[in-house]
């Protein structure tokens, strides 16, 4: 009994751990797609990111400067998705698969070239990582049978990132809507005929959601490379941007449903690795890879409308043409 | 985005040639940057790649097999967009067609190559139509959006794939996931060989008979496309839905027909990765030329005359990259992916910042002005 609660207590851990890179992604497309720009580029914004974050704190010994660099590589790479899809009224989605396949090449291209380890970054040293922080009296309320181990095991031990991410769902939620700035964000993704007319700029308002998006993509590129893992690895993000946006739609768009799909999306990959050959009684070995694709499938369901329907903000995708 | 006249005028040259020769040219200045940045000589370099790619018979001969794999997924790029669709899924369409193509090789036993050569084409396209037409019905019918759908399509294909070669196709008796080889008989003729036949000396390269099947599969398109009833539904559905409602053309068939033969294209990777060189089922064998069909088919104005020289150059880019390690080590061969980005944000994301660019060029000042 007492094995299996911490059987599920550490499954709990570190689908916490696998959640956040997840959850802030996903919450930077919502502001991007929330605003009307659908942003397929979270995975290369965050990939930059993290080899940003990475030859940054290898070469400085500093995580903190490792993270300033990692929100500004995926600012830039916001601006060029805004300029592309705002300013020049370009196809969204186009310009997020250039952005993607151009991060991929040039994180590999940098790394070879600059650290000589196959696209690798040195191993980061603790200092110069996120490190784990322990909550107060975690260790005091170890003792306490299921709630003291819940506690010290579950609650307590990351690094600040993730309960960073953490917050920002319900800040999200309390910027998009009940501010003044959130409703305008979400008009403009459903109708931006209306923002223009209250003599709101459409454009203006776009750059500012999509340079949100960059601003939380940078976060959870650095949380691969400098938190999570110690170190770049090519292609470390791994498909993460597009589970995330799986993880926004499975979520309909909406904060805290978005957070619970993250939380499922890494509890399925959690446990993938935990099922390895497992034999379930009665199932025969679980095919890990079929929980591999559960997310996807989850989501392809869910757009197809088989389970719930999700719709998209209006106006996503489509580029604002002021009327003449 | 089709080749020919637009509404503003511009002549073919322009948008046909014009446009793609000054999205590729900073493509290549993007890449010197980048070469600079690493502490390289960028002319050097792309000398070494141009050298590498048609300097030998070898070179020229990967180039070619390059080309050949990207028609086919360019092609299947192209054929969605003049239905107003963005198929991002080749890469796992390409990756179904191939077990397809793996299926039927495997199953035929010791049949000579050019019988099996028509079961395979239709085992690839047939396995590849599939993963497109699921996605293009989804989109028809149930709304969702065939570029998400395409995207989860890729992952499940891969997450299948990797089930399938573990538990199920692999050879008894082996480690790594790869299938029983196929026949001697099976395997496509090589054009080294071929032209050896007619007296002509190349060295051994992976080129194969796919690159003609990959030129008749542009005629067809091309044929297709603009010369049948079902290619002006196609287009039509593309420029105008309501339009083409009114026509009296269902979109609801014309994207699942065009996801089908879109992912049936995609699905041909296979016989020139499987059926021709690999000769066995294995994993990851589409490495990334889904995607780089993008870049094609965006370069070569989705018209199979553009995608046929966009598809040698990226041929020549993949070729070049490997050959560029030898002399500059510290350049890796993503380069060429670098480039592939570039280009897919200057023809692609960026079309209309060149194009009013190149149209306030071509109209005459009014006079008087």
């Amino acid at each position: 009994m007492m094995d299996s609660y911490f059987w599920l207590l550490s499954l709990l851990d570190s689908m916490l751990r696998l959640a956040t890179p997840l959850l802030l992604a996903a919450l930077a497309g919502f502001f991007s797609e929330r605003a009307g720009v659908v942003d397929i580029g979270l995975e290369g914004k965050m990939l930059m990111a993290a080899f940003a974050a990475a030859a940054t704190a290898a070469a400085t010994g500093s995580a903190g400067l490792g993270l300033l660099a990692a929100i500004g590589a995926s600012l830039l790479l916001a601006l060029l998705h805004g300029f592309a899809c705002i300013t020049h009224r370009g196809n969204q989605v186009v310009s997020g698969v250039a952005l993607n396949i151009t991060a991929m090449g040039l994180t590999a291209v940098l790394g070879n070239a600059w650290f000589e380890m196959g696209g690798r970054t040195p191993n980061l040293p603790a200092t110069a990582r996120f490190g784990e922080l322990t909550l107060p009296l975690a260790e005091t309320l170890r003792g306490i049978p299921v709630l003291g181990s819940f506690y010290s095991e579950v609650v307590s031990g990351h690094n600040i990132l993730v309960y960073l991410a953490l917050a920002l769902v319900p800040l999200t939620a309390w910027v998009a809507y009940r501010t003044r700035f959130g409703l305008r964000l979400r008009a403009v993704g459903e109708n931006p005929a209306a923002v223009d007319t209250a003599g709101i700029s459409v454009p203006a308002l776009r750059y500012q959601a999509v340079l949100i998006a960059g601003l939380l993509c940078g976060l959870a590129g650095a949380y691969l490379s400098t938190a999570q893992g110690a170190g770049f690895q090519t292609n470390m993000t791994a498909g993460k941007g597009y589970l995330a946006l799986a993880a926004l739609i499975l979520g309909k768009w909406k904060p805290v449903p978005t957070l619970l799909a993250c939380l499922l999306f890494a509890a399925a990959d959690a446990l993938q690795t935990r099922l390895q050959g497992v034999v379930m009684p009665g199932l025969g070995e679980v095919p890990v890879q079929l929980i591999e694709a559960l997310p996807y499938l989850l989501t392809v369901l869910l757009l197809a409308g088989f389970m719930g329907k999700a719709i998209p903000p209006k106006a996503s995708g489509r580029p604002y043409v002021k009327e003449r | 985005m089709s080749a020919g006249t637009g509404p503003d005028n511009l002549p073919w040259w322009a948008t046909g040639v014009l446009l793609p020769v000054i999205n590729v040219v900073l493509a290549l200045i993007v890449s010197a940057i980048v070469i600079l940045a690493i502490g390289e000589d960028p002319l050097g370099a792309m000398w070494t790649m141009v050298q590498g790619a048609l300097g030998t018979s070898e070179g020229l001969g990967y180039t070619l097999y390059y080309a050949t794999s990207l028609i086919f997924t360019a092609l299947a790029v192209a054929v969605a967009f003049h239905g107003g669709l963005f198929n991002i899924g080749g890469e796992g369409q390409a990756y179904l067609g191939g077990l397809g193509v793996g299926l039927v090789c495997l199953a035929v036993g010791d049949m000579p190559w050019y019988l099996v050569l028509p079961l395979s084409v239709l085992g690839g396209a047939a396995f590849g139509a599939l993963w497109g037409a699921i996605p293009g019905y989804l989109q028809a019918y149930r709304g969702s959006h065939v570029v998400i759908t395409t995207i989860m399509f890729n992952f499940i294909a891969s997450s299948l794939m990797v089930y399938l070669m573990v538990n199920v196709l692999i050879r008894p008796g082996q480690m790594s996931p790869e299938s029983a080889q196929f026949d001697k008989a099976t395997f496509l003729p090589l054009v080294q060989d071929m032209a050896a036949a007619i007296g002509i000396q190349m060295n051994p390269s992976p080129l194969n008979f796919s690159l003609f099947l990959a030129l008749a599969a542009c005629v067809l398109v091309w044929a297709f496309i603009w010369h049948t009833r079902w290619g002006f539904a196609l287009r039509t559905v593309g420029a105008n839905e309501n339009a083409a409602r009114y026509a009296g053309i269902d979109p609801k068939k014309v994207i699942i027909i065009a996801m089908a033969l879109s992912g049936a294209l995609a699905g041909l990777l296979g016989v020139n990765e499987i059926h021709g060189v690999q000769h066995r089922l294995l994993l990851n064998f589409p490495a990334g030329m889904g995607f780089t069909g993008i870049a094609v088919a965006l370069m070569g104005r989705n018209h199979p005359a553009g995608i046929v020289p966009a598809a040698i150059l990226f041929g020549m880019l993949y070729q070049g990259g490997t050959e560029l390690i030898f002399d500059y080590p510290s350049i890796s061969r993503e380069l060429v992916v670098v480039i592939q980005g570039v280009v897919i944000l200057f023809a692609g994301a960026l079309e209309h910042m060149f194009r009013p660019a190149l149209v306030r060029l071509f109209t005459p000042k009014p006079a008087g002005v």
